[in-house]
């Protein structure tokens, strides 16, 4: 499968959180051919399952299969409008929507039907100095969507979701902006992990699962990871990229190959078994230090039920939640060979080795 | 109307010869003379009907300039990180608060560029309330070092807002109406009959530098009276305090009274409110004292030159993206259609 193509697909359509269904259905046509069955979560999670080897569906004496949960989170931060004025849009942010980026910006208001529209503020021109030199607050920023009022108060109300519309652009050396790479971009790495392995046999059964909510409380992972009640759980999301105005302790360089996270959000044998699985593959990786929160899916899934073994792959991003998301594919792409290699090497007692052990930690 | 083609031209004051190629290529088979000079204006003739003697003193025809400038705002590569980052400085009037999260193009190549900033995650305090200021912001086209950044994008590279020309309905939206919009408005006016007078066009550029281009071109055509033609700031959004929105969408053309760069000649106003009135065509006053235009350069060429600016509302203007409506553009055509039709030695009489 041609990552660009398939990652211009996803980051450029509509999913902001609470408003996955466009992702979803695209999802559900782009996996078909590589899995077994597919469900959808109460809260609107695409939940795949592709069966493993390790013991007949029939063969109930044995138990069930292990099982290994996937996840990257299909929806993106947005925008809702919160009134109507002179046929102009009152709106706020949901998720963390960064309003140092939204003047200017093209969106598109699902109202009644799709209105394209603009963030807009006072023009320069005529406003004081004060006012020119700070970010403009959420009061002063409205969306326009060129329309009169009556027709805008027929067609939009108060609750109605806004996306970022924007095209993705390709840049030099295989690098890639656009919105909503976060997270879509590890959909893709999902989605190539699950095309080699429709090549190959492996143990486990695999759900690989396209979250909703995750930018405003992990809630499709919190539910979806309930629903499965997986042994263990891999999740993919991106991370800061180093870029101008940061320090290299917050920042992961881009093309260097997708990290791997340590720290109290994943379990320690796990990290290890991954590290292997990369080295033994020649695929790059980075260490990338999680003293606390992760901030993504593992986070909540860490603490499903009577708990998961956790690890967390990501890929490096400049500028995130803004429109212009900055990453290098070649990293999506290592990111979906560690996880398909991961995967097929899982036996039937993988479950048991990962088990805590202070031999293998201190190893 | 040719407005997309136009929007979508790239041409930053300076590099208009993107925007040049289009307007000469469009009204060639509509006019008699075409000629660019020394600066990069192209200079139209669209010779008159009216016998010499009727419509003037002496024996020529009434020269009767209008003006539309085909440059718009953008950045221009000024140096090059380690780090494969472009650094830029902008080319006439952009707030800085527009430029995180732009998608540029970069030189004649149009190379996607992007404009980020630090990530909201990583601020502290009161960063977050601050516009960076255009020596903290840079340019991202993909390179990995100087010497490819340099390369690819070298000092001097202009490059422009990308943003695609799109339909809302009664309005639409797209890049460089200011002042692509007067561009559009001018060669509607060269696609129609001849006037009586001899009617000079001039696509100018540089206005966004300092109204250079029709400075040049006003001295050149020495016209008897000037119209500037342009897209202005509609500031009609809800706000705290009533206030003047400057202009309006959909309450027609805006004429000029007065601006920063110039008083308008009282009789071309006259001229212009009176051909509304009588055809009821919808007008309005730009507030006075907010912005310039090419009159300001025109109205001071030579001995003086009576001037006056019309213009399409627009909303957003010198950002990514603005918005205007149709209703005020065929208006703006339709007006100056008739006014110009109007137009004699007579009105340029003193009372």
């Amino acid at each position: 499968m041609e990552v660009i193509p398939l990652l211009k697909q996803l980051s450029e359509i509509d999913g902001p959180s609470g408003f996955e269904g466009p992702v979803r259905e695209l999802l559900r046509q782009t996996w078909q051919p590589f899995v077994d069955e597919m469900r959808e979560g109460k809260i609107g999670s695409l939940i795949a399952l592709k069966k493993g080897t390790s013991r007949k569906d029939s063969d109930r004496a044995q138990g069930p299969r292990p099982k290994l949960m996937l996840a990257a989170h299909m929806d993106e931060i947005g925008l809702m409008v919160t009134g109507v004025e002179k046929g102009f849009l009152r709106i706020t942010r949901v998720g963390g929507t960064d309003r140092r980026v939204l003047l200017g910006l093209e969106v598109v208001v699902h109202g009644r039907r799709d209105l394209p529209g603009i963030v807009a503020t006072r023009p320069p021109h005529v406003l004081p100095e004060d006012e020119r030199k700070r970010t403009a607050p959420w009061d002063k920023l409205f969306v326009d969507v060129g329309l009169p009022p009556e027709q805008v108060e027929q067609l939009v109300s108060v609750g109605d979701l806004i996306s970022v519309r924007r095209e993705m652009v390709e840049l030099k050396n295989h690098r890639v902006a656009g919105k909503a790479m976060d997270d879509r971009a590890c959909v893709v790495a999902m989605t190539l992990a699950l095309e080699q392995l429709s090549s190959a046999l492996h143990a486990w059964d695999i759900f690989a699962v396209a979250t909703v909510q995750e930018e405003t409380g992990l809630k499709g992972a919190i539910t979806a990871a309930y629903g499965i009640a997986p042994d263990l759980a891999i999740a993919l999301d991106v991370t800061l990229g180093r870029q101008p105005g940061t320090q290299d302790v917050d920042t992961f360089p881009m093309g260097d190959g997708p990290t791997i996270g340590i720290g109290p959000n994943f379990h320690p044998s796990l990290v290890k078994r991954l590290r292997t699985v990369a080295d033994a593959h020649e695929i790059p990786y980075q260490i990338e230090p999680t003293p606390g929160a992760s901030g993504t899916d593992a986070w909540a899934i860490q603490l499903t039920r009577e708990g998961v073994p956790t690890a967390l792959i990501s890929v490096p991003l400049r500028y995130m939640h803004q429109p212009v998301e900055t990453l290098d594919v070649q990293d999506i792409e290592r990111a979906g060979r560690l996880l398909a290699a991961f995967i097929a090497g899982l036996e039937a007692d993988s479950l048991e080795q990962l088990a805590w052990d202070t031999k293998a930690e201190s190893e | 109307m040719n407005l997309k083609a136009l929007s979508e031209a790239v041409g930053v004051s300076g590099d208009e010869g993107n925007v040049r190629a289009l307007v000469l290529d469009t009204v060639q088979e509509h006019v008699d003379e075409v000629k660019v000079d020394a600066l990069g204006n192209v200079l139209v003739l669209k010779r008159g009907t009216g016998r010499p003697s009727s419509t003037g003193p002496g024996s020529r025809r009434l020269r009767v300039m209008l003006d539309a400038h085909m440059d718009e705002v953008g950045l221009m590569v000024v140096g090059h990180d380690s780090d494969g980052f472009l650094r830029v400085r902008t080319v006439g009037g952009i707030d800085s608060r527009l430029l995180p999260g732009a998608i540029l193009q970069v030189g004649s190549e149009r190379i996607p560029g992007v404009i980020g900033v630090k990530p909201i995650h990583l601020l502290r305090g009161d960063e977050g309330q601050k516009v960076s200021k255009i020596d903290d912001l840079v340019v991202d086209i993909g390179a990995r070092s100087k010497d490819e950044a340099r390369k690819l994008a070298p000092l001097g590279t202009y490059a422009a807002f990308a943003t695609q020309f799109r339909e809302l309905g009664p309005t639409v939206s797209g890049k460089a109406f200011d002042d692509r919009a007067g561009c559009a408005v001018l060669v509607e006016l060269l696609r129609g009959e001849p006037f009586d007078f001899d009617l000079h066009a001039v696509f100018a550029v540089q206005e966004e530098v300092g109204l250079r281009g029709a400075r040049v071109a006003a001295y050149a055509v020495d016209p008897d009276c000037a119209f500037a033609l342009e897209g202005t700031v509609a500031d009609d959004i809800p706000k705290d305090k009533d206030v003047s929105p400057t202009t309006e969408l959909g309450k027609g053309p805006a004429i000029t009274v007065m601006d920063r760069s110039f008083i308008a000649d009282r009789r071309l106003v006259r001229l212009l409110t009176d051909t509304a009135k009588e055809l009821g065509i919808p007008y309005q006053f730009k507030q006075p004292n907010v912005g310039g235009t090419d009159s300001g350069a025109i109205h001071r060429a030579r001995e003086g030159v009576p001037s006056v600016t019309v213009a399409v509302p627009c909303r957003y203007i010198h950002s990514p993206v603005s918005l205007l409506s149709l209703d005020d553009f065929e208006n703006t055509v339709r007006l100056m259609r008739e006014a110009l039709s109007r137009i004699s030695w007579h009105t340029l009489r003193r009372n």
